[in-house]
């Protein structure tokens, strides 16, 4: 069992936990996630691990309430216990003295880069972030992303916050006008594919953290497993990242919608249970894409 | 054998077999020769004095016949039920020479189901500590025999387990209605009345390293963490919605319940023509998992003939007898998509058979003729490979095969104080043949841990005397 230290609203599809994990924090790196269960009938899914601590021995994670797991997660409140948490799960991001990076992160795609920021802040490289989202108040941790970036740009769909359009925009910006190393792109698969489109002329390095179904996430199953340059892998122990310019995007955004008649069922279920007192703003986006 | 009605048993979760009567154990064991030089018992991987507890069915001592087992075999129950008897203790028995031989298999699951619904077996007495404490990853059957025979010896032993619940494949991988739960159960708490302490959602490699155990006092690891991960085929159309690894399909329903959705929160698809490509146990245990969650044609495609399927007779016949339809000398090539990236069918080889490979079996190649299946779900059984996070984070460790640890006859590796066996150090073999391993690491580890006090107080002798 683990206990809920600390609960925040961050908006009204976000919600972040600070749980008390005292081994998966002092053993999680930029890059790794956990597996849930939230009690005994529920389903394992995955949550980056968006911040740790290893002196208070916790860890923070970051969701957005988009189907039955994470909205019932939504309602989890300081001191409740958790019954699994298994991790830090994954392959860790390849941190190292790059020189210039960017990091680009669309709506909950920043729980993965903020410690990606941390790490490569703490190898003193400079790094621009452009965070991306619908609009100003789905803009996630830009305070915290504002402390530790070299540069920060904001842009939203509806330019209710920073500038209006897409984050490949500013993208090319930048690698235009700087000497760019890599760029890490984690948000929307079609985000992540734009961004994948927009620097392979640029022949530069680009990472993507990729958010397939998972189940037990420890290699055992092949329910994550994706095309990486013609070659399948399987996402929770050789991934989440790839480089970007190698990802089967289409064949990704398929099997994340396998489940998409039961996820429905499930949520219709949850939401005749709890009588209209659980929200869900999030189920806009049918397919779960704008999952991460 | 007793079984439940084919029809019916198609459609639920039960168990298939109903085991033995009292009555009919007790004629069986009649049977039995007593032979002097038992062949029975070469054929039994952990060699069970077969006569002795037969012996003793006849005397209806049902738990003198227990005891004998469980000197050898920890998991009683289970093995009566998942062993493939007809290649070991059954394929022994004399009397298979003529006529049937003994049911081994039956009695012993007698024995064990006897005493769990009519025994006062006493709780066991916890064994005085010794103060040693030993790591054990993975609590498979491999995993749970080194804990036990060593909680016996008086050691303090923390089994570390990645998933949720402790069982190992017991667990996520061979169904409910072959092995029910509540057995698997009832042996994981007799391994802790002995004080065996489980934490699962451990992963070791990650949630904690070998190295860090050792740090806090554990003087020796036992790795017993299976072939888990999955093979696959890398033919077009392998990540089609739809296509299952048989891993993925059986944890889904066995470990998380899916076959209870929604109530269970966890999903499975379900179909109504099912392609399971392969012939093993875990193909039987697809294949009829997919006809209980309600498919109308569920077909075993397998590359050679029916002489050659390496699963348990047992299976197969239920499989039969439960209408599942068997497609021998088949082998897919290429598997179709419908507009929507779901499966729509599977094109497959003829093959012929030709000479036999090393391991003995005729080796199919393709006819050059095609064929076209018509199915919604295509599952994929052919075989796993060794589990890789933990082996990828013990440096120096010696593996072959791709992976497999490579242990000496006694499951110890090359490094000091560290000991595997069962499905990561044999490959995927069976749960008999990983307690095997289990009892014989159990052994090697007291004395590995007895001989490092030895040295212990030879080292400090000398200090002593000055
Ligand atoms: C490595 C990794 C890290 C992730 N990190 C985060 C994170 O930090 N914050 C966050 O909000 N989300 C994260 N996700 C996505 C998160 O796991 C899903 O949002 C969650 O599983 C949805 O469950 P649900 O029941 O609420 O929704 P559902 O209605 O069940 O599903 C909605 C969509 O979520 C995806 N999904 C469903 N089940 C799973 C599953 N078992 N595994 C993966 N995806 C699934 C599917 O694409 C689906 O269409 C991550 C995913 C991966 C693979
Ligand atoms: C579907 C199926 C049907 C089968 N049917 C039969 C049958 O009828 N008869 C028969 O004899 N055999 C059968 N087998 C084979 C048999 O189950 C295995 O040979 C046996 O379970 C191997 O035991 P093990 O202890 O080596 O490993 P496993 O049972 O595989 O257990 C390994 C455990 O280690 C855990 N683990 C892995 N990595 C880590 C880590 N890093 N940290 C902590 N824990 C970890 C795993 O989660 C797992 O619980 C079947 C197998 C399958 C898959
Ligand atoms: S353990 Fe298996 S092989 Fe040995 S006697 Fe029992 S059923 Fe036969
Ligand atoms: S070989 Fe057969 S007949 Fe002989 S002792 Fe063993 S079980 Fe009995
Ligand atoms: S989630 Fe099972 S193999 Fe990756």
């Amino acid at each position: 069992m683990f206990k809920v230290l600390e609960k925040e609203v961050v908006n009204d599809q976000v919600d972040s936990l600070v749980i008390d994990a005292p081994y998966i924090a002092s053993h999680a790196q930029a890059g790794n996630f956990v597996v849930v269960r939230m009690h005994e009938k529920g389903e394992r899914i995955p949550l980056t691990i968006a911040d740790s601590d290893t002196a208070r021995g916790t860890i923070t994670l970051l969701f957005q309430k988009i189907g039955k797991s994470t909205e019932e997660f939504g309602t989890l409140k300081q001191g409740d216990l958790i019954r699994d948490i298994a991790g830090p799960l994954g392959h860790p991001t390849p941190i190292k003295k790059y020189g210039h990076c960017v990091l680009v992160g669309g709506g909950i795609g920043v729980a993965t880069l903020y410690p990606i920021l941390k790490a490569l802040k703490q190898k003193k490289n400079k790094v621009t972030v452009i965070l991306g989202a619908r609009s100003h108040d789905l803009i996630v941790w830009e305070d915290k992303f504002r402390e530790l970036a070299s540069d920060i740009l904001v842009i939203t769909d509806d330019g209710s916050s920073g500038i209006k359009g897409v984050v490949t925009m500013p993208l090319k910006e930048v690698i235009e006008s700087s000497a760019v190393k890599i760029a890490m792109a984690v948000g929307p698969v079609r985000m992540m594919q734009a961004v994948a489109e927009l620097t392979r002329p640029y022949k530069l390095q680009t990472l993507v953290s990729l958010n397939p179904v998972m189940v037990e996430g420890t290699g055992m199953c092949g329910a994550c497993r994706v095309h990486i340059a013609g070659k399948t892998k399987f996402a929770c122990i050789e991934g989440p990242e790839f480089n970007a310019h190698d990802v089967d995007f289409e064949e990704l955004i398929n099997r994340q919608g396998f489940y998409r008649e039961e996820e429905a069922e499930s949520m219709e279920k949850y939401k005749k249970k709890c009588k209209g007192k659980c929200k869900n703003k999030g189920s806009k986006d049918p397919r779960g894409q704008g999952v991460k | 054998m007793r079984t439940r009605d084919p029809k019916k048993r198609a459609k639920n979760f039960l168990e298939v077999s109903l085991g033995i009567t009292e009555t009919q154990a007790v004629k069986e064991a009649k049977r039995c020769l007593q032979c002097k030089r038992p062949k029975c018992v070469e054929g039994c991987p952990v060699e069970i004095d077969i006569p002795r507890f037969i012996s003793m069915i006849r005397e209806k001592d049902y738990t003198g016949g227990l005891q004998v087992i469980r000197e050898y075999n920890l998991l009683p129950a289970i093995c009566g039920r998942v062993c493939p008897q007809e290649n070991q203790c059954q394929g022994g028995c004399i009397l298979g020479k003529k006529k049937t031989p003994i049911a081994i298999g039956a009695l012993e699951r007698f024995l064990a189901d006897y005493e769990a619904a009519y025994g006062d077996a006493e709780a066991p007495v916890k064994a005085k500590p010794n103060g040693h404490k030993v790591a054990v990853i993975g609590s498979g059957p491999a995993g749970l025999t080194v804990a036990s025979d060593l909680a016996k010896l008086g050691y303090e032993i923390t089994i570390f387990e990645a998933l949720h619940e402790p069982g190992g494949v017991l667990v996520y991988g061979i169904p409910e209605f072959r092995l029910p739960k509540k057995i698997i159960q009832g042996e994981i708490e007799y391994v802790k009345s002995l004080g065996v302490e489980i934490k699962v959602n451990w992963v070791v490699g990650r949630t904690e390293t070998i190295d860090e155990l050792f740090e806090e006092g554990y003087e020796a690891a036992f790795i017993g963490t299976g072939a888990g991960a999955p093979r696959y085929m890398s033919i077009p159309g392998e990540n089609l919605n739809n296509v299952y690894f048989a891993s993925e399909f059986l944890t889904r329903v066995n470990l998380m319940k899916a076959d209870r959705f929604p109530e269970y929160d966890t999903p499975v698809k379900k179909a109504t023509n099912v392609a399971v490509i392969g012939g093993g146990n875990v193909a039987m245990d697809a294949a009829r998992t997919a006809l209980r969650l309600g498919a109308k044609n569920v077909y075993i495609v397998y590359r050679r003939s029916e002489y050659e399927l390496p699963s348990r007779q047992e299976e197969v016949e239920h499989a039969k007898e439960e209408g599942i339809k068997f497609k021998y000398l088949t082998s897919p090539k290429e598997i179709v998509s419908d507009e929507k990236g779901y499966v729509k069918a599977m094109i497959c080889d003829r093959m012929v058979l030709c000479e036999p490979d090393p391991s003995g079996r005729r080796r199919p190649e393709c006819s050059g003729d095609e064929f076209t299946m018509k199915v919604d779900q295509v599952i994929m059984a052919i075989g796993q490979a060794s589990n890789p996070i933990l082996t990828h984070s013990v440096k120096g460790l010696n593996l072959w095969g791709g992976g497999y640890i490579e242990v000496d006859e006694n499951g110890a590796t090359n490094l000091p104080g560290i000991f595997a066996g069962g499905d990561i150090a044999t490959g995927a073999a069976t749960v008999i043949s990983a307690m095997g391993a289990g009892k014989r690491a159990a052994r090697a580890i007291d004395s590995y841990i007895k001989s490092l006090k030895v040295s212990l107080r030879k080292k400090r002798k000398p200090s002593a005397a000055k």
